[in-house]
Formats: structure tokens, C-alpha cells, sequence
């Protein structure tokens, strides 16, 4: 499974509760769509700390790399890639 | 205290049963232990379950009539300015037969007309027959602290202090897709929707008459706060002073009782203070009681100590534990009759328990004050945001957030940048009349994800916030923003749920009364009087109040921070890695599906998340304990009914 896939896989079971696709698109903002409040994202980051072995320090807790489906991807695959 | 019950037939032939009436107040008999009085007369059938606190000789016996009993009452609360009343009355020629608070009502009535609530001091629910006026009167509290419920059946009209008294008068119950809207947005019901489908609340400060078959519903009061930038009616030191004088003199009303009265102690700066003025303005024995809980997180036991220590009260303490919510909460449920988001109340019923086993009726407590001197936090959050939308680009604006919630584990402004867009949402809607509360609701809103397809579809089409708007005043507008947000709070949490299923149900489930010195109506309509920041200063919470009982509490709690109380959640459901037998049974895809409310496979991952310990945030625990109060209720009042089974056992009897 792609990280994409599974990244929004997780959103969507632990957030909105469904494994409809089509429910949330890739580039949604999760908090701007009500998706996750701001407890949320902490199980959002200890998810992908879990999941990929990454540390997510605190000046990259910022939306531009955790509110949406792509940006979290995204984020993932650099923190890997370093 | 008591319970009342009733039937009011809509046509002069119509004739109340009596066997019914007195099943109607049988169920409602943990209100009132201490005796049932039933009338039928006429077209009107009142009865009455009296908790003996004023008068507690047969004198008091209710229903209870004028001189010549052509006017009768029943009646559930306090008159606490009975005494001065009765003086006055008596001075109009008013012959009294008892000593009881609830015969100044009926006198009031005969001598001041339609005007005769604005005389009572007090928190109450009666219902008044006017034998040769052919008039019924029903009345409730200014804040809604005593309930009374209302439901049309054909040729008559019931009505009585709790719903559970109407299937004993066989109206069935079903579940209203609305009010579960409404509660899965505000946390509660609002004005006179209530949970099940044909019931109606009276809603608090209204008054219904009904003459001749036809019902007139009106307002005798309301919250009414100073006009933005009002300039202040007084100093801020002369005003505290005064606010200390109208404190002391409601805790001396509302000590007023012919049995001993006790007070709650959360360790907060309210329940302190009430604590405190009975010490030093009274000659009552302070008897105190707690809610201690084993989590940490919870638990403000130093505090209570520290008080006890300070004021040397007698005291006791009840512990709680998960073990005890996950099994008392079906209890609640069955005394709330609504859904609730949390389980807080869950330990305020077991110390409910814990007064009445100390030989108690009567405790004060400290509620309202938070709605009354800006306590909440979410007040400061919006003043933070009001603040901030005047520069959105401003990231120091923004970062005052994280100035909030200090107490939390998992707090939502613990990480700056996510809490600056989370309470970011709509900040240019600074106008709009629910801006502090919009960011609550927009999360509890979230459990709608969880309602069936159908049940989703047919709420499309409504606005519960529609339905909110259209009960504010015409110059809220006008009203300084602290105002504003006290109002909405006010109307949503307070009444609904704070003094309903968190004060009156969890309270009466062991006859105990509560009363509440902060919302005498006289300190409600003076703190309005004042300009906000005289409550509000900078984010300082409850300045005057502060100010006005320095000197009579322990710095460590007149200077204390406030800290929300609450309870664990979604965790007190599961043991050992299962979720209680109940718990198990009715989130059960099958039960889920059968009932009709909820998407079963939504309940099941949910169901899920919170056994593996992983719903930390408010939006899943509030969801969880909702949906599972609701399958409760389902399974208490409707589905009972149904199949004649439910998976609880029942407290109550539900059939004639």
C-alpha cells in the first residue's frame, strides 16, 4: 500500500469512521472540513511515528505538513527519504 | 421538592382518571418518598409526590387550595421569600392555613393577577387550577431549574415533572430525530424541543394559561445584559461590594428549610465561596460533601482539603472510580431522559446517594456562577479570537490561544500553529451571534457522521442553530459581546443540561434538592447590569467575584485557575480489554441496525477505537457516551414497550 493510501485509509477509519473513498478527497484541509479538531492530530502524529519510524519534532507540527491527505504523504516520504 | 403530575382535559366534559394520575405520580416517586396527594376535579386532575422540607406537617399536603379551595395547586421547588410573602399577603386580608411556601403562591396569585411571578424568589414548577376562572396555569422557574414537560394526547394534556411519568398514563415514546440533532450540536435540547416526538418542555421563565380548550404561551423574564459599550452604573470596588451583600443574603434565603441543609464542595472557587458566606454570615453547621476520583486528571481532592482545613467543616467524601460510571450509567440515563456527551454526571448522582444516606434533603451548591461571572473558558476563547480577528495576520494574537487549557492532558492549544487553525474557523464572522460557540459546536457536530442514512436525511433540510437564533431577544445586537455569549450559554447549557441532567435528575434520583445562591435572580440581573470587563479582565475569570469574597477563602483557591469539572469518559466502559456486557449488547451491529438511529459499522469502529484506549480527543469520548445513551434510552422508554424486554433492568414502573 502506498503511503498515500494507507495515510488516508487511517483518516478515514479513525476519523470519519467509514472506508467510503470518496468521503474525504486527497487535498482537503482536516481541519477546515471538520475532520479532525486539534486533540486529533496528536493521534494523527502518533500514528505516522508508529507506522513509519519517523520523529516528528515540534517546529514541523505545523498544517503545512499534517492537514491533508498529500501534505502527510508528502511530509512522510521526505522524513524517510532524509 | 417534590414530583408533579397531571392531566388537563381540553373540553369542559372531559373527566381525568384517577387510577391514571395516581400511576403518573407513582412513577415519579424517587422526587417525592414522603407521601402522594391526587385531585380530580372537574376537567383537571393534579397530583403531587411531596419531599417534606418547609412545613413538614399534613399541613403542607399538596394538592393544596385557597380558603375556599376553588384555586389549587400542585407544586415542585421553593418560594424562598416565602416568609416576606406571606407577611405581605396577610397584611391584604389572605387567611393561610399551613406554614408552607407553597400556600404563598396560591394567595399571590388572587392578589396580584398575572404579575404574581415577578413576586416569587424562587425556583419552582407548579401547575394552578382557577376552579371559577375555568383557568389552569403552568409555570416554571426564571432559569429552568425545576422541570415540567408537556404532552397533547387527543382530548387532554398531560404534564409532569418528568417524561417517564407519561408512559405510565400510556403515551407512547419515541425518540425525536430533531431533539437528537439539537443535543448532538448544543449539548442539549433547546426551548421546547425536548428528546421524544409530542413532548414539549415549558421552557424556563415562560408561563402557559389555559382557558376555554386554548393555550397562550409567554415570557415573564429573561437574561438581559448592558449595551456594548454601556458606560459602567457603578465602580468596580462598589459593585463587588454589592455583589458581596446580595450573596450573602441569597445564601440566607436559600438556607431557609425545616430540615438541616448540607453544600457541595468541588474545591473550585464557587462552591468554596458559597461555603464560606455560610460561615461567616450564618449560624447554620456546615455539613460538606465531595466527589474525589482515583485518575489524577480528574481529581481536585487537594483543593476540597484545603477548604475543609480552612473553613472546618464537617465533611465526606465519595471516591469514584471507572468501575462506578460504566455501571450507574444506564441509571443516569434512565433519570436524565435525554442523551448526554459525558459522564459527569454519573458522580453527582452517586454523591447524591452519599447525602441523602448522611440524613440530608437539602444541599447548596455552586452552579451558575460560571454563567453569571464569565467563568467559562470558552469565554475566554472567544475573546482571544474576537481579539485576534482584528489582525488575522497576527501569529502573537493567535498565540494567547495556547494561554488556555492548562489542565488538560491532550489539550487542543497545546500545539500553537493547529490551535490557530482550529479556533481560526470563521473569524470573520465576528458578528455573527454564535461566534464563541461556533467552534464547540462544529465538533459535537461531528456525531452526526454517526447517524443513520435515513435518519441524516431527513434532519437535511433543518438548521438547528435556526432554531436557536429565533429564541433571542430583538437588542441582542446590541448586547456587549460577554452578554452575548453568557446568553447563548445560558440557553443551551445550562438549562438543558447543567441544571437538568447534571443538577435536578441526578439530584432527585435519591430525593435530594439542590439550590443554587448564584442564580437568585437578583444577583442574575445585577452582574447583567455590569460591563464585562468588570467579570472578564484581560483573561483573568470571575474577577469580581474574586474580589468580592476576598478575604473569605485560602489564596490557594481564590486565586485558582478554573478547571472544568469532569469525569473519565469512553474509558469507563471496557474491563479488561471488553466492553461492559451492556455496553457490548447495544452497540452491537444488530441492536445498532435494528433501532434505526446509527450507521452500525461507524458504531463498531468507533466502538473499537475507544475499547483500544486510542479515543483521546473530546470529538470520539463525546460521541461514544452519546450514542450509547441514546441506544439506553432507546432501550428504556421505546424499545421496552415494544417487545416488553429490555436489556437493562428498569427502575421504574412504566405501566398503569
Amino acid at each position: 500500500m502506498s503511503t498515500r493510501s494507507e495515510v488516508k485509509s487511517f483518516i478515514l477509519k479513525n476519523y470519519l469512521f467509514t472506508e467510503d473513498d470518496a468521503a474525504l478527497a486527497d487535498s482537503d484541509s482536516l481541519m477546515q472540513k471538520g475532520v479532525v479538531d486539534s486533540t486529533g492530530i496528536l493521534e494523527l502524529i502518533m500514528h505516522v511515528e508508529d507506522t513509519y519510524g519517523i520523529k516528528v519534532l515540534d517546529e514541523e507540527m505545523v498544517p503545512q505538513n499534517l492537514d491533508s491527505v498529500t501534505a502527510i504523504s508528502a511530509f512522510v516520504e521526505r522524513k524517510r527519504g532524509k | 421538592m417534590c414530583g408533579i403530575a397531571g392531566i388537563i382535559g381540553l373540553d369542559a366534559e372531559y373527566r381525568p382518571q384517577r387510577h391514571s394520575l395516581q400511576a403518573m405520580i407513582q412513577a415519579l416517586h424517587h422526587r417525592g418518598p414522603d407521601g402522594y396527594g391526587v385531585l380530580v376535579d372537574g376537567p383537571v386532575g393534579l397530583a403531587h409526590a411531596r419531599l417534606s422540607i418547609i412545613d413538614l406537617s399534613s399541613d403542607g399536603d399538596q394538592p393544596m387550595g385557597n380558603e375556599d379551595g376553588s384555586i389549587q395547586i400542585v407544586f415542585n421547588g421553593e418560594i424562598f421569600n416565602y416568609l416576606e410573602l406571606r407577611a405581605e399577603l396577610l397584611k391584604a386580608g389572605h387567611r393561610f392555613k399551613s406554614h408552607s411556601d407553597t400556600e404563598t403562591i396560591v394567595h399571590a396569585y388572587e392578589e396580584y393577577g398575572e404579575r404574581f411571578l415577578d413576586k416569587l424568589n424562587g425556583q419552582f414548577a407548579f401547575v394552578l387550577w382557577d376552579r371559577p376562572r375555568r383557568r389552569v396555569v403552568l409555570a416554571r422557574d426564571r432559569v429552568g431549574i425545576r422541570p415540567l414537560y408537556l404532552a397533547r394526547d387527543g382530548r387532554r394534556l398531560l404534564f409532569a415533572s418528568e417524561i417517564k411519568s407519561f408512559v405510565a398514563a400510556d403515551f407512547p415514546l419515541r425518540l425525536n430525530p430533531r431533539g437528537l440533532g439539537q443535543t448532538f450540536t448544543f449539548w442539549s435540547t433547546v426551548g421546547e424541543e425536548t428528546s421524544f416526538e409530542g413532548v414539549r418542555a415549558l421552557p424556563a421563565g415562560h408561563v402557559m394559561v389555559i382557558e376555554n380548550g386554548a393555550e397562550r404561551v409567554s415570557r415573564y423574564w429573561d437574561w438581559q445584559a448592558a449595551p456594548k459599550g454601556a458606560p459602567a452604573p457603578v465602580s468596580y470596588e462598589a459593585a463587588a461590594t454589592h455583589v458581596r451583600e446580595l450573596l450573602i443574603d441569597s445564601v440566607r434565603l436559600q438556607l431557609r428549610a425545616d430540615v438541616p441543609v448540607g453544600a457541595y464542595l468541588s474545591g473550585g472557587l464557587d462552591s468554596s465561596a458559597i461555603v464560606s458566606l455560610i460561615k461567616n454570615y450564618t449560624d447554620t453547621p456546615l455539613r460538606t460533601f465531595s466527589v474525589a476520583f482515583e485518575d489524577a486528571e480528574f481529581d481536585e481532592s487537594s483543593y476540597q482539603q484545603a477548604m475543609v482545613d480552612y473553613a472546618g467543616t464537617d465533611h465526606t467524601t465519595i471516591r469514584c472510580t471507572r468501575q462506578d460510571i460504566g455501571r450507574e450509567f444506564p441509571r443516569l440515563v434512565e433519570h436524565a431522559e435525554t442523551p448526554v456527551l459525558r459522564t459527569a454526571p454519573v458522580p453527582l448522582m452517586l454523591l447524591s446517594g452519599l447525602v441523602r444516606q448522611s440524613g440530608y434533603k437539602v444541599v447548596l451548591t455552586g452552579e451558575g456562577a460560571d454563567e453569571i461571572f464569565g467563568g467559562y473558558d470558552l469565554f475566554k476563547e472567544a475573546k482571544v479570537r474576537r481579539f485576534w480577528a482584528r489582525q488575522p495576520e497576527s501569529r502573537a494574537r493567535a498565540a494567547l490561544l495556547t494561554r488556555l487549557y492548562p489542565y488538560l492532558k491532550h489539550s487542543p492549544v497545546g500545539n500553537a500553529a493547529f490551535a490557530g487553525n482550529f479556533y481560526g474557523q470563521g473569524l470573520s464572522e465576528v458578528n455573527d451571534p454564535f461566534y464563541a460557540h461556533l467552534p464547540r459546536w462544529n465538533t459535537t457536530r461531528r456525531l452526526w457522521n454517526f447517524l443513520a442514512p435515513d435518519v441524516r436525511a431527513s434532519l437535511q433540510d433543518w438548521d438547528p442553530h435556526a432554531d436557536l437564533r429565533a429564541l433571542l431577544p430583538d437588542d441582542f445586537g446590541n448586547w456587549n459581546e460577554l452578554g452575548r455569549d453568557q446568553y447563548i450559554e445560558v440557553q443551551t447549557l445550562l438549562s438543558g443540561y447543567l441544571l437538568s441532567s447534571q443538577g435536578d435528575r441526578v439530584a432527585m434520583a435519591n430525593s435530594i434538592e439542590g439550590r443554587f445562591p448564584f442564580l437568585d435572580h437578583r444577583v442574575i440581573e445585577y452582574l447583567n447590569s455590569l460591563p464585562a470587563r468588570y467579570k472578564l479582565r484581560g483573561l483573568y475569570e470571575k474577577a469580581i467575584l474574586r474580589r468580592a469574597v476576598h478575604g473569605l477563602l485560602p489564596d490557594a483557591v481564590l486565586n485558582r485557575v478554573k478547571q472544568p469539572y469532569r469525569a473519565p469518559d469512553s474509558m469507563s466502559f471496557f474491563a479488561g480489554g471488553k466492553p461492559l456486557d451492556y455496553v457490548a449488547e447495544l452497540l452491537s451491529p444488530e441492536r445498532v441496525a435494528a433501532s434505526g438511529y446509527f450507521d452500525p459499522q461507524a458504531v463498531a469502529r468507533l466502538l473499537e477505537k475507544c475499547r483500544q484506549g486510542r479515543a483521546i480527543g473530546f470529538a470520539d469520548n463525546m460521541a461514544f457516551v452519546g450514542i450509547l445513551s441514546t441506544m439506553l434510552l432507546d432501550d428504556k422508554f421505546v424499545r421496552s414497550r415494544r417487545s416488553g424486554a429490555s436489556t437493562v433492568p428498569q427502575t421504574f414502573p412504566t405501566t398503569a
